[in-house]
């Protein structure tokens, strides 16, 4: 395949599509990555949240024949491991990137071994048969040209992803419940003077981490697979929280960061079919992220020094105007 | 008229040991300005923490409005009516003026914020306490006067009758400061009280109605403003009891070691901590700086030894410039230093003792040996050092966090001492440990000057000053207020009114004994 065909089917309708899907897994996790980097008591055990929802969702739909119960199983799933992590960090104040790397290891290996007491298998759940969530297709919009074909017929996570955003844009900043958990997340001691739980405030923005962070993990094993695989997520859940700065902290920047990343990694699958080397493109994604980071760092920094220069020169404008 | 707030035998005794208050009785009648002196360490912003909720009293009884209280958190003296302005403020600064106001009572439409409320509450409380602020402002961008402004409707908008302010005008231009008397002399006329906490007697003078002195823990005294003087407030604050001796020979004054000149400092903030400091230091002379904490002893220290960048101004070491250099460049030129903070720049904590002894000299020979460090001469050291400056331990493999502060101190001067330096300057270096230790250190830090090293010392024991120095110079508010070249003519009263800046010897007066 020549280069020019790569480059039509990168503009094609069904290759955006795609990149919604890729982002998807990205979006969703790092959605939850803001709510606990804002709160002060950033979540690192993404990863392993999601891996953990991803095997839940497959295995309790299977037995249960029912996509439904799976999808809440996987979420309570997550729920309950950012409660455990929740409660060693604010209950018994352990570091809590150590703690999430405990679950992250926990998890990899954790869900690997019960896919082989489950399977016998210990590769994937191919044996396993997994529910799918629905796609939505919309009837006015999927008649539009071009845009019906990116938008209509993509799976429910795919739909939940926007919205959630659009809800946690609206927790963030709209609730009092938002602006409380983005005081103690700058200013912890401010927040307590003023009569706000500290601990139960990070608790919370962690259960909902979790929340969030189990679509995306489903995302992978029940939407867009249907089986669950050995560390399936790949990295995604860290690449989430590359994908929060980048984003400026903020939840439609995090996701637009997130669709960045996910359209990296559409590139990547795309340009494998060139006769480039499929181990230097397969590194595209994480070259993207690296890149995005530094840029996005020295843009921080000359804003910071700005920010210091502009209140120097204030400061000293006002003492020279008392003496 | 009944008290506001009475203190009833208030003691605190942190679990350290230390005791913060011993058996306060502190009044305060609804409607005035009390202002609360006293030194650094005498216990004022203790006392306060227990008022506001912050800490409990070991011993005593907190009476608000006639009503016995146990505030178990700040919020329950939110609730009691009292409200509390901290020295560093506590704001949320990407939040704005009004949203950090209602922080923790926004006010909701349909369980979403309504901003426009806030914005309006903030105005409204604003132009009735007449502190002028921008509500839609983000606090990260306002000055440091209208942050205070903002901390102080904070707790007005929770309904505060009494007002906490803490050290207020430690951060303030003296244009904000004035703005700031005006506002509270507003708050009082509106009903409201307020205590003031301050160490500079001039802005007690100027807006209080009564005061409190604190020293040592204990309250020295409470009188309405008219009857005290800044002279009698001054003999209050410092007084001390006894004045330790220390056994030293006639100073043998040297060459000229260091040289300070015109060195100026501006903080982040903007504030001028040192203003125009020079001075010199002499072979063979304890040269100490008596000043309250707080009035840029702190910065000109670190400036000297490398810690911090200054402004401007120039610092040499036997003709050597050493501003601006890194802290090995100014060991190297032979300064060494006992640092104020000794936990956080004096040693690591978790390295064993014998490597605490080398950091400064683990570079070059006889410690060095090919790329890696001769052991055997380290172990030398250690062992050395041990016997002679008295550390108690079992063995110098033993990290430093095994010793009492006491002994930790032993270490650093055992390392500043063997380092053989030209000038010494050493801040706080009895502070917090044994009486036996302080001696030792006392003593050491006389040999050495007797041994013709210059030494600068920076403490805030005003007797360490007065007994161990030559020379004396006072600084207030980063400014060099008087030398003394005689330190055992001066009396401590005398000092005082130097340190807290109500006298002031002039340029010219100063120039030659500096």
């Amino acid at each position: 395949m020549s280069f020019d065909v790569v480059l039509r089917s990168i503009f094609s309708a069904a290759f955006l599509a795609s990149v919604l899907r890729i982002s998807t897994p990205l979006i969703l996790p790092a959605l939850g990555g803001l709510i606990t980097d804002l709160s002060g008591a950033v979540n690192i055990a993404l990863e392993g949240i999601m891996l953990t929802s991803a095997f839940t969702g497959v295995v309790v739909s299977a037995y249960s024949g029912s996509v439904f119960l799976g999808v809440l199983a996987g979420v309570a799933s997550g729920v309950l491991i950012s409660f455990v992590l929740g409660w060693f960090h604010l209950h018994l104040e352990t570091n809590i990137i150590l703690a999430g790397i405990a679950i992250n290891i926990l998890a990899t290996g954790g869900t690997i071994f019960l896919l082989y007491v489950l399977t016998g298998d210990k590769g994937n759940s191919q044996s396993l048969a997994s529910g799918r969530v629905p796609n939505i297709n919309i009837p006015l919009i999927q008649d539009i040209p071009f845009l019906g074909r990116v938008i209509s017929g993509q799976h429910i996570f795919v739909w939940l992803a926007f919205i959630l955003t659009w809800l946690v844009s609206i927790y963030l900043y709209r609730t009092p419940w938002g602006t409380h958990l983005r005081a103690v997340g700058e200013n912890p001691q401010a927040a307590e003077t003023m009569g706000i739980n500290v601990k139960r405030t990070r608790m919370i923005a962690l259960l909902i981490s979790g929340f969030l962070a189990s679509f995306g993990g489903m995302t992978m094993s029940m939407a867009y697979l249907t089986i669950f695989q050995r560390e399936m997520t790949a990295g995604r859940g860290f690449i989430a929280l590359a994908a929060v700065y980048l984003g400026g902290r903020k939840p439609w920047g995090t996701l637009l960061a997130a669709i960045l990343f996910g359209f990296a990694d559409a590139l990547s699958h795309q340009l494998g079919s060139l006769r480039i080397p499929s181990q230097l493109v397969q590194t595209i994604p994480y070259i993207v992220t690296i890149l995005a980071l530094v840029i996005y760092n020295l843009r921080e920094q000359a804003v910071k020094r700005e920010r210091r220069r502009k209140f120097q020169e204030q400061h000293m404008q006002s003492m020279a105007s008392v003496e | 008229m009944p008290p506001i707030i009475e203190l009833k035998a208030i003691y605190k005794i942190y679990p350290n040991g230390v005791m913060a208050n011993k058996g306060v009785n502190f009044s305060v009648e609804p409607g005035e300005i009390h202002a609360l002196v006293g030194e650094n360490g005498a216990g004022k912003s203790t006392l306060m923490k227990i008022i506001y909720g912050m800490e409990q009293p070991t011993q005593g009884q907190v009476v608000v409005e006639g009503l016995e209280r146990h505030f178990h958190s700040s919020r329950d003296a939110i609730d009691a009516g009292i409200g509390m302005v901290h020295q560093n403020f506590m704001l949320v600064p990407s939040f704005t003026v009004a949203e950090n106001i209602v922080l923790g009572q926004e006010p909701t439409q349909r369980g979403l914020l309504n901003k426009q409320k806030a914005i309006d509450e903030t105005i409204q409380i604003s132009e009735q306490y007449g502190l002028r602020v921008e509500p839609k402002a983000i606090v990260d961008s306002i000055n440091v006067g209208m942050r205070q402004r903002v901390e102080i409707l904070k707790a007005l908008y929770r309904g505060a009758n009494i007002l906490i302010l803490d050290e207020p005008t430690a951060v303030l231009t003296p244009q904000e400061t004035q703005e700031l008397f005006l506002a509270i002399r507003k708050l009082v006329e509106q009903g409201k009280t307020v205590i003031f906490i301050t160490h500079k007697l001039r802005e007690v003078m100027e807006v209080s109605d009564r005061v409190t002195v604190l020293r040592q823990g204990e309250v020295v005294g409470t009188l309405p403003t008219s009857e005290a003087t800044r002279e009698s407030l001054a003999r209050m604050m410092v007084g001390r009891d006894v004045l330790l001796r220390v056994e030293k020979p006639p100073a043998q004054r040297g060459r000229k070691v260091m040289e300070v000149q015109r060195l100026t400092y501006i903080n982040d903030t903007g504030r001028s901590v040192l203003n125009d400091v020079s001075f010199n230091i002499y072979a063979g002379e304890i040269l100490g700086i008596a000043g309250v904490e707080g009035n840029g002893q702190t910065e000109l220290v670190e400036i000297m030894t490398g810690l911090r960048p200054s402004t401007s101004g120039n610092a040499l070491v036997n003709g050597k410039a050493v501003l601006n250099k890194t802290p090995r460049e100014v060991r190297m030129a032979g300064v060494s230093h006992i640092p104020e903070d000794r936990l956080t720049n004096g040693l690591a904590l978790e390295a064993s003792i014998n490597e605490n002894l080398i950091v400064d000299r683990y570079f070059r020979p006889p410690y060095k040996k090919g790329a890696s460090i001769d052991y055997k001469q380290v172990a030398e050291l250690g062992a050395k050092s041990i016997e002679k400056y008295g550390i108690l331990t079992p063995d110098g493999e033993l990290p430093v966090a095994s010793l009492s502060g006491g002994n930790m101190q032993k270490v650093i001067v055992a390392r500043e001492f063997t380092s053989d330096p030209e000038l010494l300057i050493a801040a706080q270096p009895t502070r917090g440990i044994d009486v036996g230790a302080t001696e030792f250190v006392r003593e050491q830090l006389v040999k050495q000057r007797t041994d013709g090293t210059a030494v600068l010392l920076v403490s805030a024991d005003l007797g360490e000053v007065m007994s161990l120095s030559d020379r004396i110079i006072t600084m207030f508010e980063g400014e060099i207020t008087g030398v003394f070249p005689d330190a055992a003519s001066v009396t401590e009263e005398e000092l005082g009114l130097y340190m807290l800046g109500i006298k002031h010897q002039s340029k010219e007066e100063m120039e030659e004994l500096l």
